[in-house]
């Protein structure tokens, strides 16, 4: 069973949420790590790159494949997760406390399409 | 599709073991058991098995089979005697690869069994018999009659001769075989593999098969699925039928002429050859090595320093026992010399590398 923390907003390609005033911190779910399997590689973004929601801002790697990370809103990247760049095992161990990047949202009204986390369980099963 | 699904012999004892199961060449199939790189390391430093029933054996039989097989072989069978193994390729006669396989020289008289890969068996066999045209020979698809154990790493051959009881193993060198025979049928056991590591690939019928696979788990060999035998392969240089060798890669192309007796009187495919080997040839089978952790995938474009197109990645790893970012590229032949300096497009961003030589890992085979 995937864990799913409450009070996040959920992506239905497994990215979540976590709203910090005018920041959108985004990492991926514990689904989406299981699924993966052991991360040998995330590719991240730059700082001050713009995202858009929908579309791929990076990707998690696994001996096996790569997955896209797909942005859940948009805005402009305004700080990057390094440690993952030297572990990216971290978001194997705890894909919620790992956070990927953090965005400036341009459009704060994107996270109403996103899913809440009785929802997100419900496609993570 | 699903519906259309093999399943081999194992299938029961991958799902009793948790496997993730995925379709592979027309079968349902082991992709992992534990992880990868687990199995892979197995595999590298001990003795990891693998199911790979889902290969195909034709027995081709008949007072021409020697000439047969010389002929839709690439290979040169005349210098093999029986109990040996050879390698090489059938070919199209512009040069495209129908497949790769292996010959066995049987110790009957004018008896071959030739081992294709799965995904290819329907068209093989269907190749094979329009090329039998008026030869004197039988092509017999074997394929669902025969389960097939691979098991590898440096303790193979004490695993196959203590848990399995296969002493005949200790004599054989690599690419050599011998016939075990007893009450409830023969096993071929075989010296050979796909890892780059010592090892045995063990033909028996679906019943000894699953008994085999029983008494090495309990001995506690490590199961390995078809995703550590790719990372495994990959390594020691090893070409995939689809992504290093297809029917518009020859092994001229990939790299692969050594297999490819250009002195035989004839071989279907050989004019062609010869062609690509006089200057034809436009593209080349390289490895590429890159310097970040980001993976080059199969598909990804390989480029200059200024953009221009000048390849694709066939297969492309983090390698697990060198840890770098390795892959194997078709590449226009101009760039194809060891150092070139060569750019990997990965998504967005666009990495360095060179060429490399193919073989990444220094293979162990018992010669």
């Amino acid at each position: 069973m995937s864990k799913v923390i409450e009070g996040l907003r959920y992506s239905e390609s497994h990215e979540w949420v976590k709203v910090e005033g005018g920041l959108a911190v985004v990492g991926v779910s514990d689904f989406a790590q299981k699924e993966m399997g052991n991360i040998t590689y995330v590719d991240l973004p730059d700082v001050d790159d713009e995202v858009t929601a929908g579309e791929d801002f990076g990707a998690l790697e696994s001996v096996k494949a790569a997955s896209d990370l797909i942005a859940p809103v948009s805005g402009r990247v305004v700080e990057v997760n390094e440690a993952l760049e030297d572990e990216p095992e971290l978001v194997n161990q705890d894909a919620y406390a790992n956070w990927i990047i953090k965005v400036e949202m341009s459009d704060p009204s994107e996270l109403d399409a996103l899913l809440d986390a009785e929802a997100y369980k419900k496609i993570s099963d | 599709m699903e519906e259309n699904l093999q399943i081999t012999p194992l299938y029961d004892c991958h799902l009793e073991l948790g496997a993730k199961m995925s379709p592979f060449a027309g079968f349902m199939m082991p992709i992992q058991y534990s992880d990868i790189t687990a199995e892979h390391l197995a595999v590298r430093n001990a003795v990891g098995m693998f199911d790979v029933s889902h290969m195909g054996e034709v027995l081709i039989t008949g007072s021409e089979a020697d000439k047969y097989v010389n002929h839709i072989f690439t290979n040169d069978i005349r210098v093999m005697t029986p109990g040996q193994v050879l390698y090489g390729m059938m070919l199209y006669p512009d040069g495209g690869t129908v497949d790769d396989l292996l010959v066995y020289k049987c110790f009957e008289p004018d008896a071959f069994f030739l081992v294709i890969n799965a995904s290819n068996i329907d068209k093989d066999v269907a190749w094979m018999k329009e090329q039998a045209q008026g030869f004197d020979v039988v092509v017999d698809n074997q394929s669902p009659k025969w389960a097939q154990l691979a098991v590898q790493g440096p303790d193979a051959e004490k695993t196959v001769i203590e848990v399995l009881g296969l002493k005949e193993a200790a004599e054989l060198s690599f690419y050599t075989f011998t016939n075990v025979d007893n009450p409830v049928g023969r096993i071929i056991l075989s010296r050979t593999g796909y890892t780059g590591e010592d090892g045995f690939e063990i033909y028996a019928t679906p019943a000894q098969t699953v008994e085999f696979w029983k008494m090495l788990l309990a001995a506690g060999v490590v199961p390995c699925g078809l995703g550590c035998r790719d990372t495994l392969r990959f390594e020691a240089g090893l070409p995939l039928y689809g992504d290093e060798l297809s029917p518009e890669i020859s092994p001229v192309m990939a790299g692969l002429g050594m297999f490819c007796k250009m002195d035989k009187d004839e071989f279907i495919g050989k004019e062609a050859l010869q062609a690509q080997k006089d200057g034809a040839l436009k593209r080349k089978l390289v490895g590429i090595e890159i310097e970040d952790r980001a993976i080059p995938r199969a598909g990804y474009p390989v480029e200059l320093e200024d953009g221009t197109e000048v390849g694709i990645v066939t297969t492309g790893y983090h390698s697990i026992s060198l840890d770098k970012s390795i892959c194997f590229a078709l590449v226009d032949k101009e760039f194809a010399a060891l150092d070139t300096p060569l750019w990997i497009r990965i998504r967005k961003r666009v990495f360095p590398g060179k060429v490399v030589k193919k073989r990444f890992y220094q293979t162990k085979y018992k010669k």
